[in-house]
C-alpha cells in the first residue's frame, strides 16, 4: 500500500455483538499510533454513515442475518480493496447462526420468533403477530457467514480476536508483509 | 413543504449495535411520529433451549461484546440458584464483583469519551467528519490518551478475573474458576491512584457540562418518569452487583421496593409492537400506556439512598443538591451520573484489591438442585434480568431476558419524539446537525443495540418520516 498517503479503513458490524469492534479499541495506545498511518471511512465509531471513497481495507464483523446485512456486505466488497472478515461470526456465523440448527425443528426461524413474541409467558401481544413493519429488514432463512455472500480476502480468527492479532495483521497489511497466522493464533477462544 | 416526508437515520452511529430512527413529518413539516427501530433479531430465548446449564454463562455473553461481563455474571447468578447456591464463597463473590466493577468502568469510559464526548466537546451540530474519538485524540491528545488508558485498565481487570478481555470464562455456576495473583494485584494497585485522579477529572468535565447547560438539558428529551434499579437490602445503597428491585415514581415515591429479584415478572410485563424487534416493558400496576420507566446510571442515582464509597457518595450528594426536585430527569444528566459511577467503581476496585480474600482458594460451592433461577444485575446501561428453567438432564428448557436497553425502549422513543418536536418540527431545511440531535438523545441512554437484538439481530439507527395516516412519506439519511 502506498506510504505517501494515509490508508483508508472502513468497518461495519453486521450480525455480530460489537465485540470485534471493542477488540479494535483493545489495540489501546497502538490505535493512537495507528492514526498516523490510517484514517477511518464509514464506521460505527464515527458519524460517516456511507462510503466517502474507495477504501484500502474493509473490516466486517458479523455474518448476515437479514437483507440489509447482505446489501451492506456487498457494498463493502465493491468499495474495499482488501475485505477482512473479523471474528467468528463473520467467518462462520458464530452465535447468531445457532438459530440455523434447532433440534427437532422444521422451521427454526419461525420457532425463534414464536418464542420471543408469541409464547413468552411474560409478554403481552395484543395483535398476536411478530413484528412485521416494512421498516424492519426481512430476515434471512439462515444466518450466513460472509464468505458465502461475497469473496473474502482474509479472515482474522477469534471470538473476539485480540487487540494484538488485529494490530499485527493491520500493520502487516499496511506494510505489504502479511504472511498468514501462526498456528497458535488459529483458534476460536 | 408540499408533501409529507419521512426522515431516516440509518444507521445510528456511535452507539453499540445497530438501530435506525424514523421521523414522520406532515405537509407542514410538523412531526407526527418519531421512532427508534431495532432491526435485527437473534432468537436467543429459543436456541439456548437444550444447551447445558454450565454453557449458558459462556454462550449468552456473546449477545453483546460491549458488556459481555454483565451477561456472563447475570447468567451465572441465575445458574447459582439452579445449582442450589444462595451464598458464594467470599473469594468467588469478590472476584465477580471485581470483574463487574472493571467492566462498568471500561464501558462508562468508552461511552463517555469514545462515543458521546464528541457531541459535548464539539457541539451537536458540528461537522459529522469531526464528531469522533479520533478527533478528540487529535485536538486534545492528553484527554484522548487518558480515555484510552482508563478503558484499558477496566479491560485488564476483566482479563485478570475472566481470562479474556472480551467473552471470558471466569464465573461458573456456584462460584468462580480462579483467584487473583498477587502480581496482578500489585500491577493494578500501582495504577489505581492515577485512575482515581482521572476519574475525578472526568466527573468534573461531565458535571461542568451538565451545570453549564442545565437550562438546555431540562428541555432536551427529558421528562419525569419512573425509575428502576437494584438497591442494597436494608439501607437502599447503590449496588451494581446484587440487591432487591426498587421502582420509584417521578416524585420519588416507591411503586414497589425491596422486591426479591426472582419475582420481577409479577411487577413487569413486556409489550410487543409491530415496528420494532425490541419489546416495551411496563409496570403491571400502572399498565402498558403509562407504566414505562427508565434504568441506567441516572435511574440509579435517583433510586439509591446512598453510595458506600466516600468520593462517589459526595458526588451523589452534590448531584442532588444541584436540583430542587426530588429526582433528576434530564436525559443528558446521565453523563454526570455515569461519571459518578466511574469514581465509585475505581473506589470499589481499590477496596477489593486490598482485600486478601481475592487470593483465597475456596472458589465453588454446591447445593441442592432447583429447576428455575433468576439472575439480576445492574449492567452499565441499567438493570439486566436473566431467567432460566433447567431440567433434570441439565438442559435449558426456558429462557427470558430483559436487557437494559429494552427497559429504556419507551423512554428512548419519547426522548427522540420530544427532540424531533423541538428541533425538527416546522423547519424548512433539515440539516445533518439537526438530525444528530436525535442521536445525541439516544446516545445519552448508552443503548446497547447488540443486547437489544437478542430477540433477532441488529439495530441500525435510521430516521423515517410518516404522515398522520402512518404512511411512510419520505426517508432521509442523517449523513450526506
Amino acid at each position: 500500500m502506498s506510504t505517501d498517503r494515509k490508508a483508508r479503513i472502513a468497518t461495519v458490524s453486521l450480525a455480530g455483538c460489537f465485540g470485534c469492534h471493542m477488540a479494535i479499541l483493545d489495540m489501546d495506545e497502538r490505535l493512537i499510533d495507528l492514526m498516523a498511518r490510517v484514517e477511518f471511512d464509514r464506521s460505527p465509531l464515527n458519524d460517516l454513515k456511507r462510503f466517502t471513497g474507495r477504501c484500502d481495507i474493509g473490516i466486517v464483523e458479523g455474518g448476515c442475518c437479514n437483507e440489509e446485512n447482505v446489501h451492506t456486505l456487498q457494498e463493502f466488497r465493491r468499495n474495499c480493496d482488501v475485505l477482512v472478515a473479523l471474528g467468528q461470526c463473520a467467518i462462520m456465523g458464530g452465535l447468531p447462526a445457532m438459530r440455523n440448527a434447532i433440534m427437532h425443528s422444521d422451521d427454526p426461524l419461525r420457532d425463534c420468533l414464536d418464542e420471543a413474541y408469541l409464547s413468552s409467558p411474560y409478554t403481552r401481544n395484543l395483535t398476536n403477530t411478530v413484528p412485521n413493519d416494512p421498516v424492519l429488514p426481512l430476515l434471512l432463512d439462515r444466518v450466513y457467514p460472509c464468505s458465502e455472500v461475497v469473496e473474502i480476502d482474509l479472515q482474522i480468527p477469534g471470538c473476539a480476536p485480540s487487540g494484538d492479532i488485529i494490530h499485527d495483521t493491520l500493520i502487516a497489511l499496511l506494510d505489504g508483509k502479511f504472511r498468514g497466522f501462526e498456528r497458535t493464533e488459529l483458534r476460536f477462544d | 413543504m408540499d408533501k409529507p416526508r419521512i426522515l431516516e437515520i440509518d444507521p445510528v452511529t456511535r452507539v453499540e449495535g445497530h438501530g435506525k430512527v424514523t421521523v414522520h413529518l406532515d405537509r407542514q413539516g410538523n412531526v407526527n411520529e418519531a421512532r427508534l427501530h431495532i432491526v435485527e433479531f437473534r432468537g436467543f430465548e429459543r436456541f439456548i433451549q437444550g444447551r447445558l446449564l454450565w454453557e449458558v454463562p459462556v454462550i449468552v455473553q456473546r449477545l453483546c461484546g460491549i458488556c459481555p461481563v454483565s451477561h456472563h455474571l447475570c447468567a451465572a447468578k441465575a445458574m447459582d440458584r439452579i445449582v442450589g447456591v444462595d451464598q458464594l464463597t467470599p473469594t468467588a463473590e469478590k472476584m465477580r464483583r471485581l470483574m463487574h466493577y472493571g467492566q462498568v468502568m471500561q464501558s462508562h469510559v468508552l461511552h463517555f469519551f469514545h462515543l458521546s464526548a464528541p457531541d459535548i466537546l464539539f457541539g451537536f451540530g458540528s461537522p459529522a467528519e469531526k464528531r469522533n474519538v479520533f478527533e478528540i485524540i487529535r485536538q486534545n491528545p492528553e484527554l484522548g490518551h487518558r480515555a484510552v488508558l482508563m478503558r484499558k485498565y477496566g479491560q485488564e481487570i476483566i482479563e485478570a478475573t475472566a481470562g479474556k478481555k472480551i467473552h471470558g470464562t471466569g464465573a461458573i455456576p456456584g462460584g468462580i474458576n480462579r483467584n487473583l495473583s498477587t502480581e496482578r494485584r500489585d500491577q493494578f494497585l500501582a495504577q489505581i491512584d492515577e485512575m482515581q485522579d482521572w476519574a475525578l477529572e472526568a466527573l468534573a468535565l461531565a458535571r461542568d457540562y451538565c451545570l453549564r447547560e442545565k437550562d438546555f438539558i431540562a428541555k432536551f428529551g427529558g421528562q419525569p418518569s419512573n425509575y428502576m434499579s437494584l438497591v442494597r437490602p436494608g439501607d437502599g445503597a447503590l449496588d451494581l452487583y446484587d440487591g432487591n428491585l426498587r421502582m420509584l415514581d417521578a416524585r420519588g415515591e416507591a411503586i414497589f421496593d425491596q422486591v426479591d429479584d426472582s419475582r420481577y415478572h409479577e411487577y413487569l410485563t413486556e409489550d410487543v409492537r409491530r415496528w420494532s424487534y425490541m419489546k416495551f416493558p411496563y409496570i403491571n400496576s400502572i399498565g402498558a400506556d403509562d407504566g414505562w420507566y427508565r434504568v441506567g446510571p441516572l435511574a440509579r442515582m435517583n433510586t439509591a439512598d446512598l453510595i458506600d464509597t466516600p468520593l462517589a457518595a459526595k458526588a451523589h450528594e452534590d448531584l442532588h443538591a444541584a436540583f430542587d426536585t426530588p429526582l433528576i430527569h434530564g436525559v443528558l444528566d446521565n453523563h454526570w451520573a455515569r461519571m459518578i459511577e466511574v469514581v465509585h467503581c475505581v473506589e470499589k476496585i481499590r477496596e477489593l484489591l486490598n482485600d486478601p480474600d481475592l487470593q483465597g482458594t475456596d472458589l465453588v460451592v454446591k447445593g441442592e438442585r432447583r429447576h428455575e433461577g433468576v439472575g439480576v444485575i445492574e449492567a452499565p446501561r441499567g438493570n439486566l434480568i436473566h431467567h432460566y428453567k433447567v431440567d433434570e438432564n441439565d438442559q435449558v428448557t426456558f429462557c427470558n431476558l430483559i436487557v437494559s436497553t429494552t427497559h429504556n425502549n419507551e423512554a428512548m422513543n419519547r426522548s427522540i419524539r420530544d427532540v424531533a418536536n423541538k428541533h425538527i418540527s416546522g423547519q424548512e431545511v433539515i440539516t445533518e446537525g439537526m438530525m444528530n440531535h436525535l442521536e445525541v438523545a439516544i446516545r445519552a441512554y448508552d443503548p446497547c443495540l447488540s443486547c437489544a437484538t437478542h430477540a433477532l439481530g441488529q439495530m441500525p439507527l435510521k430516521v423515517e418520516l410518516f404522515d398522520s395516516n402512518d404512511v411512510l412519506i419520505d426517508s432521509a439519511l442523517q449523513s450526506p
